[in-house]
């Protein structure tokens, strides 16, 4: 009944006008209401899907999963069922996405390129803090294993008891080892005054386990002697922990050395005669990436190679194809090539072969000893294609203009046929030669719908990880630049060597904050580029 | 250097005894093994690669049915686990325990994601270099389970099965067997190989860092000085502008074709390229790599094994796990089944060495030296490579090799 109800109130214009004259018969529909019912349905399956999420994200703590899930539903359960969302009903699903695909990915690289994230900052100070405990703590030399049970008595106190070469020794957090009683071998079975905690309790409890794998137990007043820990709940043997944390002060002492290590701004902890622990943890570096990347002349200068390669292969990458597919489209839409269809087929033949063939592909092909370029075309003559910077910078780009020639051919021969003939006719007949028509009217026509593909073409060269990356690797190294630079590398195959994904030292916040510069290069000149497109369509 | 040899006759006593009482220890550790363990309810979550994932399959499956407890195995990339691991186990969504190298240590180690282990008595049964390797400032990391190296891989038809001692009785042996060119290595095209290239590198004694009294990598470079421009003269001399044996055109495809084709006798590679070496069927021997600068030449050695996550919530039972059910001889045998490899249980090793292939790239281990963990390591590959394509390529050698010491000693530094 409620159902019925809440479905006429959604669709009150199927009640008020069910005879409107003239209307579509889509909407004089008046049913009774299973639009609403199909939405309900919908709705609680998203509900539910989305409450599983929060419900997940909850036990991992992860709470930013979490408030983002709450903001999504409550907005789709506000907008789905008030009557003032209307627009919103379209735009929501595309904003979620937008969201969670776009925004917040640029957001968490953004937030990446202002932090030190990378090797030896891979976590939180706490986690930096157990990995320095637990790399301090080491097994006294000479301690054997003992067979070990773990005991406890009272209100949850915990203990181990070891036999100790016959000798039954029982201890806790609170008192050092003593001896209890005899026995023969293996793990104590019986102790006085404690129960046992069985195994199977201990491996299915994870809290137990937490607080067993933490417990120490002295093995006598002095601590110096070290105390036993155990790994397995099976035995234990004696360790000993040279390092101490303070967490009032920040610092983390070495006892056996006396030495002091403080947590610095830079995420690490640091003594005094400059030397730190291995272990580290991110911390925000405000703009230190972006000044590195313009300043430290290491990084800058091969940087500066790079990225005046960028520039020079994305618009090359984009002209001269363009130029040779256009060239191609006017040969072949001329109605006196004979067996025009064949041909075109062959054309886009190179366009048909996956990208990661045809890169390595090539690249045997311009191998200077092995390859077919030199034994074919230049008698078998050594030249270095891949380890001359030039020379290599022009096999990369060949091998590009080889792949995507054939998506401008295709684009322009559509385009061409589009142009109306009755103008180029009218041209004519005023007179107009060949080239005045190619120059006057097919190619501002043509550039019209081409424009905007040449836009994006040129962010796809500008970011066109795959060639580089499989052709030559950006190889010939620059020499002396840090992370393998080669001086074929474009930004993004730089990025990808200084994010360390490929095995070297990894700096995240360096590579994202590259990531982000890129992003702006690439964002305006798509910006500019665009507007300049809108005065073509002027013309028309 | 380790002294792999002395130590491995005394595993080997130590092992036939251990062996022959087994049982007594078995029936010592009864009492507690007796008692039923439950983990029932308990969730381990194992990342394996492919190679890997069957023997691991196994082990998992008598763990699930003694203890209850699940384990769940997701099969990652090899290659993909170091940065995932890390990248992961701080969010708390990474793995109990992780299949890797050893050489990731350094990172794992820095980035906190990595508990010690503690192998007890079972330590006695692996090789002493897999231990070692899988021991970073004192402390064990892993259960070590298999080794592996590069070695010299000669074609018998033409140069016969003996090892040759020196560089230069290889190249001559090259030169008389008739064959296009007597040697070949990769150099994995332009981008330089310094791994495969270290086995020279250390006879002439430039080991990339300097080890202390324990073995111990420290983070001085150690591969400057006279010794590195030997081999850096050396490396010149046989590059593209001296006799062209060593050359940036061959890369990993092209190495394993000239040798499979008959067209070079020797070649540097690794276990995981014999297949390809043989796949036209032609015959190998395989034996240490001859020196070139007077020294023995140390190849790196590769140790995979088993991490153990620092944020594990189920740390006994992933002990549990780890030490009883993956370090016992049954699941480590299954593991070389499912990709064999030089086990780094040393039983095993002998047992499996009776494979002549093997047996070269065992002899070969043991004069090896691990790949250095630490994590400078992986700020040393870049400017090395590049520089040792430079001087194969014909840049200046000595200056070149000079200018990438000063270069990596700055950026170690810095």
């Amino acid at each position: 009944m409620s159902v019925q109800e809440a479905g006429s109130a959604v669709a009150p214009p199927d009640d008020e006008k069910p005879r409107a004259t003239g209307e579509s018969h889509a909407r004089r529909w008046n049913g009774i209401g299973w639009g609403f019912i199909v939405k309900l349905i919908l709705v609680a399956l998203v509900n539910a899907l989305g409450i599983a999420i929060i419900i997940s994200a909850f036990r991992v703590e992860s709470w930013v999963i979490l408030g983002g899930m709450v903001i999504i539903l409550i907005a789709v359960d506000w907008v789905y069922f008030s009557k003032r969302a209307l627009p919103m009903k379209y735009l929501l699903p595309g904003l979620i996405f937008l969201f969670t695909f776009q925004i917040f990915i640029f957001g968490y690289t953004a937030y990446i390129a202002f932090t030190n994230y990378g090797t030896g900052h891979a976590g939180s100070q706490e986690q930096a803090v157990d990995a320095a405990l637990i790399q301090g703590e080491r097994r006294v030399e000479g301690s054997p294993t003992y067979p070990l049970t773990v005991v406890e008595r009272g209100l949850g106190e915990l203990g181990f008891a070891i036999n100790d070469d016959g000798v039954v020794k029982v201890g806790s957090e609170l008192e050092p080892l003593e001896v209890v009683g005899e026995m023969t071998a293996g793990a104590p079975t019986d102790v006085p005054g404690w129960t046992i905690v069985d195994r199977s309790r201990l491996l299915s409890d994870q809290e137990l386990q937490q607080t067993v794998i933490d417990l120490r137990v002295a093995v006598s007043e002095d601590p110096n002697d070290g105390s036993i820990r155990t790994r397995d709940g099976s035995s234990g043997a004696v360790y000993q922990s040279t390092l101490v944390w303070d967490e009032a002060a920040q610092t983390i002492t070495d006892t056996s050395t006396g030495t002091v290590y403080h947590a610095t701004d830079t995420g690490s902890f640091t003594a005094d005669d400059g030397s730190s622990l291995p272990t580290g943890w991110f911390v925000s570096v405000g703009f230190d990436n972006f000044v590195k990347i313009f300043t430290d002349p290491r990084l800058a200068e091969p940087l500066l190679i790079v990225a005046a390669w960028t520039f020079a292969f994305a618009i090359l990458s984009v002209l001269v194809p363009f130029g040779l597919g256009l060239l191609f489209a006017l040969v072949f839409n001329d109605p006196r090539v004979r067996g025009r269809k064949v041909l075109r087929t062959l054309f886009i033949l190179p366009y048909a072969f996956p990208v990661f063939l045809s890169a390595l592909v090539f690249r045997g092909m311009f191998n200077a000893e092995f390859g077919v370029v030199n034994e074919l075309f230049f008698f078998g003559a050594n030249i270095n294609w891949l380890g001359d910077p030039w020379l290599a910078r022009f096999a990369v780009l060949f091998v590009n203009v080889w792949l995507s020639f054939p998506y401008w051919f295709l684009v322009c021969t559509g385009a061409l046929q589009a142009i109306p003939s009755d103008a180029l006719e009218a041209a004519e007949i005023d007179g107009a030669g060949r080239f005045r028509r190619f120059r006057s009217i097919i190619l501002p026509l043509l550039l019209v719908s081409t424009a905007p593909l040449a836009i994006s073409s040129f962010a796809v060269g500008f970011n066109n990880f795959t060639v580089i990356y499989l052709f030559n690797n950006g190889g010939p190294s620059i020499p002396g630049a840090p992370y393998a630079l080669g001086y074929t590398d474009i930004l993004i195959s730089a990025i990808y060597d200084i994010s360390g994904v490929s095995g070297g030292a990894a700096d995240f916040g360096l590579a994202s904050a590259l990531a982000i510069v890129v992003f702006i290069v690439v964002g305006v000149i798509a910006a500019i580029s665009f507007r300049q497109t809108r005065r073509l369509e002027e013309f028309q | 250097m380790r002294k792999h040899i002395g130590a491995g006759v005394a595993l080997l006593a130590t092992a036939a005894l251990l062996a022959g009482c087994s049982s007594g220890t078995g029936g010592e550790a009864e009492p507690t093994e007796a008692a039923p363990i439950d983990g029932a309810g308990q969730t381990l979550t194992v990342w394996v690669d492919e190679n890997r994932m069957p023997a691991v399959e196994a082990a998992a499956a008598t763990f699930e049915e003694e203890t209850g407890a699940t384990v769940e195995l997701v099969q990652k990339n090899f290659d993909d686990i170091r940065n995932d691991f890390i990248a992961q186990v701080p969010t708390g969504d990474g793995p109990d325990i992780t299949v890797g190298a050893h050489d990731w240590l350094g990172a794992l180690v820095a980035a906190g994601v990595v508990n010690t282990i503690d192998l007890g008595d079972t330590a006695s049964q692996f090789e002493q270099v897999a231990l070692d390797a899988m021991t970073y400032d004192g402390q064990l990391y892993a259960l070590p389970y298999s080794l592996e190296t590069i070695a010299l891989i000669q074609n018998v038809d033409l140069v016969g099965e003996e090892a040759p001692a020196t560089w230069d009785d290889m190249i001559q042996a090259g030169l008389d067997s008739g064959a296009e060119r007597p040697f070949v290595i990769n150099t994995a095209g332009q981008t330089g190989d310094g791994y495969t290239m270290y086995g020279f590198q250390t006879s002439f004694g430039a080991p990339v860092f300097v080890q202390d009294e324990s073995g111990s990598y420290t983070s001085e470079v150690g591969m400057g000085g006279e010794a590195g421009e030997a081999f850096a003269t050396w490396l010149g001399e046989n590059g593209e502008k001296g006799t062209g044996y060593i050359s940036t055109t061959v890369d990993y495809a092209i190495n394993n074709e000239l040798f499979a084709t008959g067209k070079a006798p020797f070649t540097v590679q690794g276990p995981w390229a014999i297949a390809d070496l043989t796949a036209q069927g032609v015959e190998v021997a395989v034996n240490p790599i001859p020196s070139a600068g007077g020294e023995d030449a140390a190849p790196f050695v590769g140790v995979q094994g088993f991490y153990l996550s620092s944020q594990s919530a189920n740390t006994l039972l992933a002990n549990e796990f780890l030490v009883n059910y993956i370090g016992t001889e049954d699941a480590q045998r299954a593991l070389y089944e499912a990709d064999p490899r030089i086990p780094a249980w040393s039983d095993l090793a002998d047992e499996v060495a009776s494979d002549p292939i093997i047996a070269g790239f065992l002899a070969s281990s043991k004069t090896g030296v691990p790949m250095p963990s630490i994590p400078e390591m992986g700020s040393v590959w870049d400017y090395w490579n590049a520089a040792e394509v430079q001087i194969i390529s014909g840049a200046d050698p000595v200056s070149t090799w000079n200018t990438m010491i000063d270069e990596l000693t700055a950026a170690l530094e810095g």
